[in-house]
């Protein structure tokens, strides 16, 4: 069938050009354009959380994030902040701030008292200013900005009569800066590598820090900025070292998969509750914690290689999920409890938990399409081409069809037009294989009464169920590439340039040949210099750096 | 053609300065034509006009929309018939597409993208800002809020107004949520016997300067593409200023407004059901949002375009019915797919009836709006793109004609949204790129 041929001749093109494009962005000579994201909600929180402790509360709706090029971190370079978004950050940055100066919290969290209360006191506000600018803009306030702020407090005090309200206010407009919600990328010259431009120490700290922990520079690694530390490989590689041993890596770890697995679509996904009964709110919540478990339990507490996270039987299970599964747990209710599946069984992996097969499902009924896709496009960084216009379907007829019983018949029947063949090639024999879990992640042998069929095939690798594609995956090269370029794109908030490709190159040999450990792919990343790299700015865009108000001479008051 | 930079004021209207056979913008129709307050026009009988747009994914039927013929709007075709009560007040248009100009049709995008922005991406990220936020750029500036989104099935996401590729406003997606925002504690009855500003608010106000002038540190390291995409956060905050400075102040009294019953939490999410609960809330919040003056441009999402919306206990979406549910061979048409049809159509007509439930002295609020849907596709079955449903409804205040079906040749859908932009007040004359370029006002429906 001459149709069916060039329909798959088209989309083994698409797949090819695709899978190239991703190193094709801008290419300016030198590393790749600078960036200037937004904070995420998580990252909004954390930093809240890291700068005035977790007692202090963040309510509020957030303006949505955006996913390009498959990661967030990517859409969030390309967001901006809308008229209700700002709403909302301002409701949350007034509360935030009340908080902060309320009577239960202003003693432990404002490092000075007023002499008047209720009066404005310039060196108090001072203080805590410059101290929490620092931390919330991830580098020393210029002296013109303290100046500005303080001025915020003091007038407002003055209005409201009270110095505690009037540091709120002038704390809830840093929280709604641009300076503290946007993370702005400075370029300065490259003084080792003539005509090159890198970011700046503090440019570079936070680059670090959000890459490693998804979170804003500590103390630690802003003094190390401060003094330049960041400026030597030595200096860079002390800081790199120190934030990989810490707990809070795993914290960095799980938000570059959350991202990377499209998890925040659980916000939005929907399982109707007549067919999927099992399937409730708690499920989908503890399915995601259960995929990022044995996930962090592979790579960190493990060491192990990253393509085991596809093949792993370890787990984690809460009672809810083992209700799911179908499997005996103890453990008290509410509480995890690891869980190995055995041998035999066709859970393997992550592909094979709850979390994915349910994401990428209908509502009513499981989707071999939808997971096959996301294998390739989640997992492997191959973009499947959109369904073309004008498609007649008719052929897919209803799951009530006594003719087809089955997905895999209905898709059959869907494919023998040429036109969609060729992007059903590509998809459904991945997803066939995970057939035995329903929409809700539920394990099923058949469907309609018809025994269901399991076997199929990942690009020549075939197989007979969900653990043999998840061996498939686990043997496809282009899994651990696809992670070493989404990472490195997670960190650099864009696609890899083309001046990139033979660091992204060497970043994949590099991984292949050490075992394929996730830390160390982290830190491989981390103490490039590619990683910092950006091409020369536009004309009049550097501007020689403002003061800095830890360099201005000390007021009186200051000094205090 | 007149440069869209062009000032418009009433001199150049009455002059018949606009240029052009094109400028069909008749003598009242402008904003420059409100008094300071932008509570009445001059002459102190009309209250601002409105604008919205109301979106469903997935067109509707072929055949089974259209009015028999063009002209006079009379009997409703059979998946219009929810609406029928409201013929006098509503416009119909057939016959309109999206010209893919050779870019690839992304699907349930390239579509609506032509309708509300004029203009079809090569590839699935908007470029060009929706028609809603041009208007509400002109009609929203002394309103709290220059327009509200709400979408009906659970994603802020859903929401199809967009001030630039990446800057979507998004949509409140809980009725409590955008009771709160409206008549929450930071609300003014325009009616309230007493008026006593909170001190607070002008602190607040205050202290927003220092948030504004950041702008010129910030942005001064920024590139080009950043440095836009910046200008609409301090575009946000100049909109926030103006909220609190307007919170300051007391505003004109509107003989309509009421503040609506406090709204409980619902359920949220795709059932339909559970949509159309949180759409009937929806519009009665919208409804009396402008009545008393909060905003003149609201933008409804049904639903999202790739229509996700389902039946408590089936297994497939609105959309996989689209495609999987065989034509019936004596109907002639997708059974269930049509029955969607019947429900998003009847919600329409729900929506319509809020607005036309406020009396404002002799007249209806929905006689001062302008409310234009938007979809997705012309057959769904198909993903096509011809022959797009577009209906609208309300006179904005006697600037359009009503009860008239224009009937198109495979003109583009940007039609509308140029139309729709004069008859607000927006300075211009053409709009659209490639083949959804258009200097086509259809004048028919301009009064």
């Amino acid at each position: 069938m001459p149709h069916f041929k060039k329909a798959l001749a088209v989309a083994a093109l698409t797949l090819t050009v695709c899978s190239t494009a991703l190193l094709a962005a801008d290419d300016k000579g030198g590393g790749g354009p600078e960036v200037t994201r937004r904070l995420s909600q998580e990252q909004y929180r954390q930093v809240i959380s890291d700068v005035f402790g977790p007692t202090i509360k963040v309510g509020g709706r957030f303006e949505p994030d955006i996913r390009r090029d498959g990661l967030l971190a990517m859409g969030a370079a390309q967001v901006s902040v809308t008229a209700s978004g700002l709403e909302e950050y301002d409701k949350i940055a007034r509360n935030v701030a009340a908080q902060v100066v309320s009577e239960a919290h202003r003693d432990t969290l404002i490092p000075c008292t007023p002499a008047n209360a209720k009066q404005p006191d310039d060196a108090c506000a001072t203080k805590f200013l410059s101290e929490t600018g620092r931390m919330l803009y991830r580098r020393p306030l210029t002296q013109e900005e303290l100046t500005g702020r303080v001025k915020v407090a003091n007038d407002a005090a003055v209005g409201l009569k009270d110095f505690y309200s009037g540091l709120g206010i002038a704390l809830a407009t840093m929280l709604e800066s641009p300076k503290f919600l946007f993370r702005e990328e400075i370029a300065e010259p490259d003084p080792d590598h003539s005509g090159q431009y890198r970011m700046d120490a503090y440019s570079k700290a936070s680059q670090l820090s959000f890459f490693l922990w998804n979170a804003a520079p500590d103390p630690e690694l802003l003094a190390a900025a401060e003094k330049g530390d960041l400026n030597t490989q030595s200096g860079l590689a002390k800081q790199v070292d120190r934030m990989i041993a810490s707990p809070r890596l795993e914290g960095g770890v799980r938000a570059f998969f959350t991202d990377m697995l499209g998890f925040d679509e659980f916000q939005t996904l929907a399982k109707d509750a007549m067919i999927f009964p099992k399937f409730n709110t708690k499920v989908a919540k503890d399915a995601q914690e259960q995929t990022l478990r044995t996930i962090t339990n592979t790579l960190l507490t493990e060491k192990g290689d990253y393509r085991d996270i596809f093949t792993t039987r370890k787990t984690f299970l809460t009672p809810v999920l083992a209700s799911v599964y179908e499997v005996p747990l103890v453990a008290p209710a509410g509480n995890w409890a690891p869980y190995e599946f055995p041998e035999g069984d066709p859970r393997a992996g992550i592909v094979s938990e709850v979390a994915f097969v349910a994401l990428h499902s209908h509502p009513g009924r499981s989707s071999p399409t939808l997971r096959g896709k996301a294998v390739r496009e989640v997992l492997l960084c191959q973009k499947v081409p959109t369904p073309p216009a004008n498609v007649n379907f008719t052929l897919v007829q209803d799951t009530k069809n006594p003719q087809y019983k089955t997905a895999r018949a209905r898709l059959h029947a869907h494919a023998t037009d040429a036109t969609c063949a060729g992007c059903h090639k590509i998809m459904d024999p991945i997803g066939l294989g995970l057939e035995a879990f329903d929409s809700g992640g539920s394990l099923r042998s058949s469907e309609n009464g018809e025994k269901i069929d399991t076997s199929g095939e990942l690009d020549g690798m075939k197989f007979t169920d969900a653990a043999g594609l998840a061996k498939a995956v686990h043997d496809d090269p282009a899994a651990p590439a696809c992670v070493v370029t989404r990472a490195a794109s997670y960190g650099l908030g864009r696609l890899p340039t083309k001046d990139e490709t033979d660091w992204i190159k060497s970043l994949q040999a590099s991984f292949k040949e050490g075992g394929y450990r996730f830390p160390a792919l982290l830190r491989q990343i981390a103490i490039s210099p590619d990683f910092y790299r950006v091409s020369p700015p536009q004309m009049g865009a550097i501007d020689a750096p403002s003061k800095l108000a830890s360099e201005a001479p000390k007021t009186k008051e200051s000094q205090k | 053609m007149i440069p869209i930079n062009r000032a418009v004021n009433r001199r150049r209207v009455l002059r018949g300065m606009l240029g052009g056979a094109a400028v069909t913008v008749g003598l009242p129709f402008l904003d420059c034509f409100l008094d300071t307050n932008g509570t009445a026009l001059a002459d102190g009988k009309e209250l601002p006009v409105v604008f919205g747009t109301w979106f469903w994914g997935l067109g509707l039927n072929p055949g089974r929309w259209e009015p028999a013929k063009p002209g006079k709007l009379e009997a409703m075709n059979v998946e219009l018939q929810p609406l029928a009560a409201h013929t006098s007040k509503m416009n119909v248009f057939s016959g309109m597409k999206a010209f893919l100009d050779g870019k690839p049709n992304g699907v349930h995008f390239s579509g609506v993208q032509g309708m509300l922005t004029g203009t079809v991406p090569r590839g699935m990220t908007a470029d060009k800002p929706s028609v809603d936020t041009l208007i509400a750029d002109v009609i929203g500036t002394r309103t709290r809020f220059r327009s509200i989104e709400v979408c009906c099935a659970g994603n802020p996401s859903h929401s199809q107004s967009r001030r630039s590729g990446a800057v979507v406003n998004p949509g409140e997606v809980s009725p409590a949520a955008l009771y709160t925002r409206i008549f929450g504690p930071e609300f003014t009855d325009p009616n309230a016997a007493d008026f006593k500003p909170d001190p607070a608010v002008l602190v607040r106000r205050s202290a927003l300067t220092a948030v504004a002038d950041d702008r010129q540190s910030f942005m001064k390291t920024l590139g080009a593409a950043d440095k836009a995409r910046l200008d609409e956060y301090f575009t946000s905050l100049r909109e926030l200023e103006q909220q609190l400075d307007l919170q300051a102040q007391k505003p004109a009294p509107l003989a309509a407004c009421t503040v609506p019953g406090k709204v409980g939490e619902t359920p949220i999410g795709t059932e339909i059901e559970i949509v159309k609960t949180n759409h009937k809330l929806f519009a009665g919040l919208l409804a009396h949002a402008l009545a008393c003056g909060q905003t003149q441009v609201v933008n409804v999402a049904f639903s999202d375009a790739t229509s996700s919306l389902r039946k408590a206990g089936g297994t497939q979406t609105h959309h996989e019915y689209s495609h999987e549910e065989p034509v019936d061979a004596q109907l002639g048409y997708q059974p269930t797919l049509a029955w969607f049809f019947g429900e998003i159509m009847t919600q329409l007509a729900f929506y319509v009836s809020s607005l036309e439930s406020i009396k404002e002295g002799d007249k209806t609020l929905l006689d001062r709006c302008a409310i234009m849907t938007a979809t997705d596709l012309g057959y769904a079955k198909l993903h096509g793109l011809e022959n797009m449903p577009m209906l609208t409804f309300g006179s904005a205040n006697g600037r359009l004609k009503t009860g008239v079906h224009v009937a198109a040749q495979g003109e583009p859908t940007s039609r509308l949204g140029l139309t729709m932009q004069q008859v607000m007040g927006v300075p211009v004359s053409s709009w659209g790129t490639d083949s959804m370029q258009t200097s086509k006002t259809i004048t028919e429906i301009v009064a």
